[in-house]
């Protein structure tokens, strides 16, 4: 069994929008194409993407964090937009999990999209089919490829790795000891749809330095005889007592 | 869905791939472009370019929508005679017409004063070049634009440890345990800073970030650390302060490897006053730092020469020599500076808590001491003396303009590369790490003329437009101390304006102040919108005419690729080519793409032929220069040397014979060598070849503390990246500083200030770094503008570049201004309102967004997404126009005239840097009564000839196949 | 979520139709067992197609929600697990059982009873009727399940989705059948109206149940579960995009949350109170043009119903597009 997935590190997402583009210059050209621009140089440009960098920012100033999101389809394990399809255009492939839908079958009733509690799903406005995320599946198994580029573009692009990618069923794949040992999480676990890609969250590095450890014997001022000692004049024991 | 169905596994259809260099930015990563019967199809990063390993950005992979793009110039044009500069009435001319005006002109300029010319150039990677047409043209009138970019990050660091960050030198994220970054959300050095941070933080670093905002890189950052804005100095003092007195700075190194321990002669007058003390012994004079200074010895109590072996100085301490000299070590002037600067004086000012400040401070000195890295690598130091192991102290910092773009920020800059040199992490591991062809020199070697007679008539320009003066001296100014250069650089006003002024040249130009000029040439900068200060004004001056009814800058030529609004005042517009359909080199000559290890240099070879008429503007400096008989483009008979452009970059030496040209790799006439060597015909397919790029990698001895290592300085003497090899002290204490000090003061023979700008220099010019309030922040009424605004880049975006880009514009179409809520609630407005944000210099209408990650004294935006309306070919309608914004309209490129009627620049009075950042604002709702329209607004720009039709929608699918 | 006219036109339509007909086979039922006077062929005649006309007339509707209508053919084959797909089946399918129970009154058709050669009065309508009515229902369910199987749209997600797609189809039909029988067999009108008023009653006990229920419903997912942060405070700066797209266009309604709240008090009038209301104006006055606008004034008012409904279903995915900048 096998289930490809993404896993999306946040906490070294600096949100630089790579993937969104990458993605839709992969695909505008691919199997998927082409994805349409409306009002491309007008108000309101409007087009269809796989894939969106959001930003969310939490807490209060100043202990703000700003969260940059991406977020795409997230091949669920129990995807609820596949059992909604009337024609069977939305589907799951058993071989890899991947959730596509076949172009040539889909009516463009949207129904699908109402039922991905996500939105990962859009309709292309001029080809009136619905699109989503392939996990570049003319990419992953392209044996012209050299191996290392056998990856969706938003993977290979991504200039922080801040996107996994793998089989998410496999223990030891990259994808799973992440998700194992960084806190891996799935979006809107209430819904039981058992999302495929997970989410790293944000990790904090802090520092402790103990009192003890600013002083050292080998402090340089003492070198330069500077440590502050007291003044000879300035009062001590030996001028009030005798003992 | 199967690999099969793809259409570029159809027989029948033509697929490539070719390697170049990305220019959707700065940052210059390697691509493979992917064409599909001639039509490109996919861009991605080259994993074989050491630079960006495969990755790519936002920017890169919509490179497809800027190539066709319908904002593209595409044909030479002309202003239709009578219409308006602005007006947008242009007529198409032939190339060669466009060639016989130009040279026509500039020949006539040339033979009578060349400074009438001036050359000024945006973001461009091809100084090298410019620099020579301007130098062979006679003209002192050039620059790029680094003067209103960051010049105050590359002249700050390079005046005290002879390398900045970027191009030049960066942070050792690799090895680094903590990293600091100030004043940067996106950068220029944009992906592989991306990877080195994630890979930073994988390997469990921790990273502090101090900005105003939380954005971009900081949104990762371990820990924020909001900042008022033009404070940075404060801290960065303030931390210096706690270094010290806790005893925790690198006392070996900066007893080894910086001025530190040198006496300074304190003698209330004297040319040497504030001075190094020196032994006297006679020296060859050179560009390089003569080691003839003292150290007061700690083992014998007397003074030696610096470096003397069995030798330690005082570092503290005040001491007399034999002739009753009063001395001290520069670092006890450096202590007794940061005295009073203590962290509660600084949280004041920047808003930083005295217990942050402190445990920074801590956190810097604790890893940097008790973190240390220690490489097996032997190496030998520029005194001779042999060491074990590379150490370093595993302390990275990071900054960029948030630092730079202040009036300020030389100082702040100072005190950030003082504060990195005493915790010992230049140019070592995990710390400050340089890139060939710096360290430099301290002033680097080149120098402008130091007067006006350098500028004759049909000559060679006798010294560089730009510079690096070592004293007042070096100043490019006439009799009475007044500037040659039309920006004004050079002079007393800005001494150290090492990259120009770019930002005051319209300006200087419309005023007649310091002359007038002819011919203005403006390659690829929009000087009429986001790249000037006060667009409104500027705007004004290009058009703006003379009582004879001739414009005050009579000839405007501009080349671009786009239709920017800067385009819409040209007289003649020279349509320039993509980076994908051009030869270009990323040259040591200029700004290459080195890396730690080593010298890299790169080029970009065209992937698709040039759109309509478009040609490479080096082409058009090429045949220019060819057309003008400029002598190094020329043969001793005055033919055509050159044939274009590729031809040029592989035979040209920078002198008949020295093997020295723009590219470094495969030289020799096989290819044998490299940096130095005869012209080799087959450069460029080498070049090809290998991923477009050169890369030498130093051996592992070389590549540690570069300023002092003898191996690594006669390796760079040998292949002539410099003339001497001399180490390179740190400059703790600047002696260059002190030298217009001096001469301001009247204690220094030589050339002497104005009288009206004695105390400007008197002041500005401390040897060691200090902190003041930004020239513009002190004269403004802070009760009535008590907000800071300042400007971001953001990451899909680069400046005004990628507005015309379809898939671009749909993240960023319009900005909003973002700010406290706290603020909106004081001032009565909600999130998402109309504002109006108001400077004394003017005011703006705009949308507002809250945020929790903004310094509620401080508002932001996004840089530059606001458009004309119908420039960049798009709809007058579109959000840019409509709802976007410059901040510009509230940014003076000058400060208030002063009593004595006197224009400054809002720059640095150091270097001229363009205080972008120094405004204060107020910010108050918009009545509901008024337009839900940005303000100001200008009249649609309607499209000029050459632009394609905008189409309705896009169906982008590269080569045939699918079609709508 | 933005309401699609194409299926408020679609659902509405063949509710009518759908109870139009049960309405038909419910006097045939009284008649058959002499609790009503029988009616002739062509009355059931002529009202099934007045239904089957409606059904189509939905039908005809739905196919301006596709993308690729040409493809519809396609749209039944996935009946094991999609109620979309089973809707597809079943309006055919109940569209022709209505025809056919249409037919059988129209052109006299009837069973002989095999061995004793009589014809048993009305025995295949009634037949006939009984499989239409099944079908009927089958098509009610799976109209309503199509939304009430859609588990994060909360709003949506009850058995009260599906009572409410019956009674407002059943009482739709049984007003139309009022003013159908006002023209043509007057003698059937209290009895209609009766059951309207009942039917319709019950429509708005349901309707208010759900309102009221929806009022009170707590969002299971939130800002905190779609990202995964657990904060009180969370806000949205950035969506991805600025010019909107297909996530800003589909779910959300745009329309004030004052026209909610007075489209819903519309609804709440056009639907219940008027058509009842004229209904039996239209008893006692004796004219069947009040029961005809009964109709007319409740169907605008479950187009506003149906409308709302959408309306007001939250779609989780909204979360992630609230702001832009």
């Amino acid at each position: 069994m096998t289930q490809l997935a993404l896993v999306i590190d946040l906490n070294v997402c600096v949100g630089c929008h790579a993937c969104v583009t990458s993605c839709k210059e992969w695909n505008t050209s691919g199997e998927a194409g082409f994805m349409s621009d409306d009002r491309p140089y007008g108000v309101d440009p409007t087009g269809t993407f796989f894939n969106r960098v959001q930003t969310f920012e939490v807490g209060e100033f100043p202990r703000t964090e700003t969260v940059h999101f991406p977020k795409s389809c997230l091949h669920c394990e129990e995807p609820p937009c596949v059992p909604v399809c009337p024609t069977g255009a939305s589907y799951k492939r058993p071989a890899d999990g991947i959730v596509l839908v076949d172009y040539n079958k889909c009516i463009g009733c949207k129904y699908c999209s109402w039922a991905c509690p996500y939105g990962a799903r859009e309709i292309d406005e001029h080809q009136k089919v619905m699109k989503k995320c392939t996990l570049c599946v003319d990419r992953i198994y392209d044996q012209t490829l050299p191996e290392a580029e056998r990856k969706p573009a938003c993977v290979l692009a991504c200039p922080t790795s801040a996107r996994l990618f793998g089989d998410v069923y496999d223990p030891d794949s990259q994808v799973s000891v992440a998700i194992r040992e960084s806190g891996g999480y799935a979006l809107m676990p209430e819904w039981g749809t058992k999302p495929a890609n997970h989410y790293l969250p944000r990790r904090k590095t802090r520092m402790k330095i103990h009192d003890d450890e600013l002083m050292r014997a080998a402090n340089p001022l003492k070198k330069e005889g500077k440590l502050p000692k007291p003044a000879l004049t300035d009062p001590s024991l030996d001028d009030v007592t005798s003992w | 869905m199967t690999v099969a169905d793809d259409p570029s596994h159809k027989p029948g259809v033509r697929v490539e791939a070719k390697n170049t260099t990305c220019y959707m930015c700065a940052c210059r990563c390697g691509i493979r472009v992917h064409l599909r019967d001639g039509q490109i199809r996919y861009i991605e990063g080259n994993p074989d370019h050491p630079l960006n390993k495969g990755v790519i950005c936002a920017k890169g992979a919509s490179g497809i929508m800027k190539q066709y793009s319908p904002a593209r110039l595409t044909r030479p044009l002309r202003r239709k005679a009578g219409a308006e500069r602005g007006a947008n009435q242009f007529e198409e001319i032939s190339w060669e017409e466009a060639f016989a005006l130009l040279a026509e002109r500039l020949a006539r300029i040339r033979a009578s004063d060349p400074k009438k010319f001036a050359l000024f150039t945006g973001r461009d990677q091809m100084q090298a070049l410019t620099s020579l047409f301007a130098r062979q043209f006679g003209t002192p009138n050039y620059a790029a634009h680094g003067g209103f970019c960051s010049v105050n990050m590359a002249a700050g660091m390079i005046y005290t440890i002879g390398g900045s960050f970027w191009e030049f030198g960066g942070p050792d994220l690799e090895r680094a345990k903590l990293f600091i970054m100030i004043g940067t959300a996106e950068d220029h050095h944009s992906n592989p800073l991306k990877i080195a941070i994630s890979k930073f933080k994988r390997n469990g670093g921790r990273f502090v970030s101090i900005n105003p905002v939380r954005t971009g890189y900081s949104a990762i950052a371990d820990e924020w650390v909001p900042i008022r804005p033009g404070t940075d100095g404060a801290l960065l003092l303030a931390l210096t302060h706690e270094i010290i007195s806790q005893g925790l700075y690198d006392r070996d190194f900066v007893v080894r490897y910086t001025n530190g321990p040198q006496l300074v002669n304190l003698s209330a007058d004297g040319p040497e006053s504030g001075l190094m003390s020196r032994t006297g012994e006679p020296h060859e004079e050179g560009c390089f730092d003569p080691q003839d200074q003292l150290w007061w010895d700690r083992l014998s109590g007397q003074p030696v020469q610096t470096h003397t072996e069995g030798s330690d100085p005082f570092l503290l301490g005040e001491f007399r020599l034999a002739d009753g000299t009063p001395v001290k070590p520069a670092f006890q002037l450096l202590v007794d500076r940061v005295k009073d600067y203590t962290p509660e004086w600084a949280a004041s000012i920047t808003g930083v808590p005295a217990e942050t400040i402190r445990r920074l401070a801590q956190e810097m000195g604790v890893t940097a001491r008790d973190h240390r890295i220690e490489l097996p690598i032997a190496w030998t130091d520029a005194w001779g003396v042999e060491h074990e192991t590379v150490t370093g102290n595993p302390v990275a910092f990071h900054a960029m303009r948030g630092l730079a773009a202040h009036s300020n920020g030389f100082h702040a800059i100072r005190a950030l590369s003082v504060l990195m040199s005493l915790l010992g992490t230049i140019d070592r591991p995990g710390g400050f790490r340089h890139k060939a062809p710096f360290p430099r020199p301290i002033p680097p070697c080149a120098k402008t003329p130091r007067g006006p007679e350098a500028v004759q008539p049909n000559s060679v320009m006798d010294g560089m437009a730009l510079g690096w003066p070592a004293d007042p001296d070096d100043l490019f100014v006439d009799q009475m101390g007044e500037p040659v250069r039309i920006d004004k650089a050079f002079s007393w006003e800005y001494p150290l304006s090492v990259h120009g002024l770019m930002h005051n040249v319209i300006t200087n130009a419309w005023r007649g102040d310091p002359y007038s000029i002819d011919t203005l040439l403006i390659f690829m900068s929009n000087m009429a919108w986001n790249s000037a200060m006060n667009t409104v004004e500027v705007r004004r001056m290009l058009n703006d005419r003379r009582e004879d009814g001739e414009y005050k800058i009579p000839f405007l030529v501009v080349c671009d690729t786009f239709q920017s609004e800067m385009v819409a005042f040209a007289d003649l517009v020279l349509p320039d080519t993509t980076y994908l359909e051009r030869h270009d080199v990323m040259s040591m000559l200029d700004r290459p793409i080195s890396e730690f290890d080593g010298p890299v240099d790169s080029v970009r070879i065209p992937v698709v032929p040039p759109t309509g008429q478009c040609r490479p503007f080096q082409e058009v400096l090429i045949e220019l220069a060819s057309r003008l008989h400029l002598p190094a483009f020329v043969n001793s008979d005055g033919t055509r040397k050159f044939r274009n452009y590729p031809d040029f970059i592989v035979n040209y030496e920078t002198e008949p014979g020295s093997g020295i040209g723009f590219l470094a790799g495969w030289r020799g006439a096989g290819g044998e060598k490299f940096m130095k060597g005869e012209p080799n015909p087959r450069q460029w397919e080498m070049y090809e070849k290998n991923n477009c790029v050169y890369q030498y990698r130093l051996p592992r001895s070389y590549q540690y503390l570069r300023n002092w290592n003898k191996g690594y300085l006669e390796w760079a003497q040998r292949h002539r990246l410099t003339r001497y090899s001399e180490p390179i002290l740190i400059q703790l204490y600047s002696e260059v500083l002190q030298k217009f000090r001096l001469a301001a003061l009247g204690k220094r023979p030589g050339k002497q200030p104005p009288e009206r700008l004695r105390s400007r220099i008197a002041t500005y010019f401390d040897p060691l770094p200090f902190y003041y309030e930004p020239l513009e922040s002190q004269l403004t009424d802070h009760r009535k503008y008590p907000l800071n605004a300042i400007t971001q880049r953001p990451m899909a975006m680069y400046h005004s570049w990628d507005s015309q880009n379809a898939w671009l514009r749909q993240i960023h179409t319009h900005n909003y201004l973002y700010l406290s809520p706290r603020l909106g609630a004081q001032e009565g407005f909600c999130d998402g309102d109309w504002v109006w944000v108001e400077s004394m210099w003017g005011r703006v209408r705009c949308m507002c967004r809250f945020s929790e990650a903004v310094d509620p004294g401080t508002v932001w935006t996004w840089n530059a997404i606001g458009k004309q309306a119908g420039a960049w070919n798009l709809e007058p309608t579109a959000n840019e126009a409509q709802k976007g914004f410059l901040l510009n309209h509230l940014i003076s490129e000058e400060l208030p005239v002063s009593a004595d009627g006197m224009h400054l620049s809002n720059s640095d009075p150091v270097t001229g840097q363009a205080g972008w950042y120094d405004v204060r604002v107020r910010v108050y709702k918009a009545r509901p009564s008024e337009l839900q329209q940005s303000y100001p607004q200008f009249a649609p720009i309607e499209p000029m000839p050459g632009l394609a039709q905008r189409q309705p929608w896009l169906a982008y699918f590269a080569g045939k196949g699918k079609r709508p | 979520m933005r309401p699609a006219f194409s299926v408020i036109f679609l659902t509405t339509l063949i509710g009518v139709g759908q109870g139009l007909f049960l309405a038909l086979f419910t006097i045939e039922t009284y008649a058959s067992v002499g609790l009503l006077p029988p009616q002739s062929g062509a009355f059931f005649g002529r009202g099934s197609a007045i239904a089957v006309g409606f059904l189509c007339a939905g039908l005809v509707a739905s196919f301006f929600h596709l993308g690729h209508p040409e493809r519809a053919w396609r749209s039944a084959a996935m009946w094991r697990t999609s109620w979309l797909a089973r809707e597809v089946i079943a309006l055919p399918v109940a569209t022709g059982a209505i025809m056919l129970y249409g037919l059988v009154h129209q052109l006299h058709w009837n069973i002989v009873v095999p061995g004793i050669g009589t014809q048993l009065p009305d025995g295949l309508s009634l037949i006939v009727g009984a499989g239409a009515v099944a079908a009927t229902f089958v098509l009610f369910l799976c109209t309503g399940m199509i939304y009430a199987c859609i588990r994060f749209l909360q709003e949506w997600a009850t058995w009260l989705t599906v009572a409410n797609y019956l009674l407002f189809g059943t009482a739709s039909g049984f007003v139309l059948a009022s003013a159908y029988s006002a023209y043509q067999s007057p003698q059937l009108e209290t009895f209609l109206v009766t059951w309207a008023t009942i039917i319709t009653a019950a429509a708005l006990v349901t309707r208010v149940t759900s309102l009221i229920r929806n009022a009170r419903i707590r969002h299971r997912s939130s800002l905190q579960t779609a990202i995964g942060v657990r904060h009180a405070r969370i806000a949205q700066t950035a969506q991805g995009f600025m010019g909107g797209s297909f996530n800003t266009r589909e779910f959300f309604h745009g329309a004030s949350p004052m026209l909610l709240r007075s489209l819903k008090w519309v609804f709440l009038l056009l639907v219940f109170p008027v058509p009842v209301l004229l209904l039996w104006a239209g008893v006692l006055s004796h004219s069947p043009v009040p029961a005809l606008a009964a109709f007319i004034v409740q169907y605008c008012g479950l187009v506003v119903e149906r409308w709302f409904f959408f309306a007001q279903a939250n779609h989780p995915q909204n979360l992630y597009y609230q702001v832009i900048s």
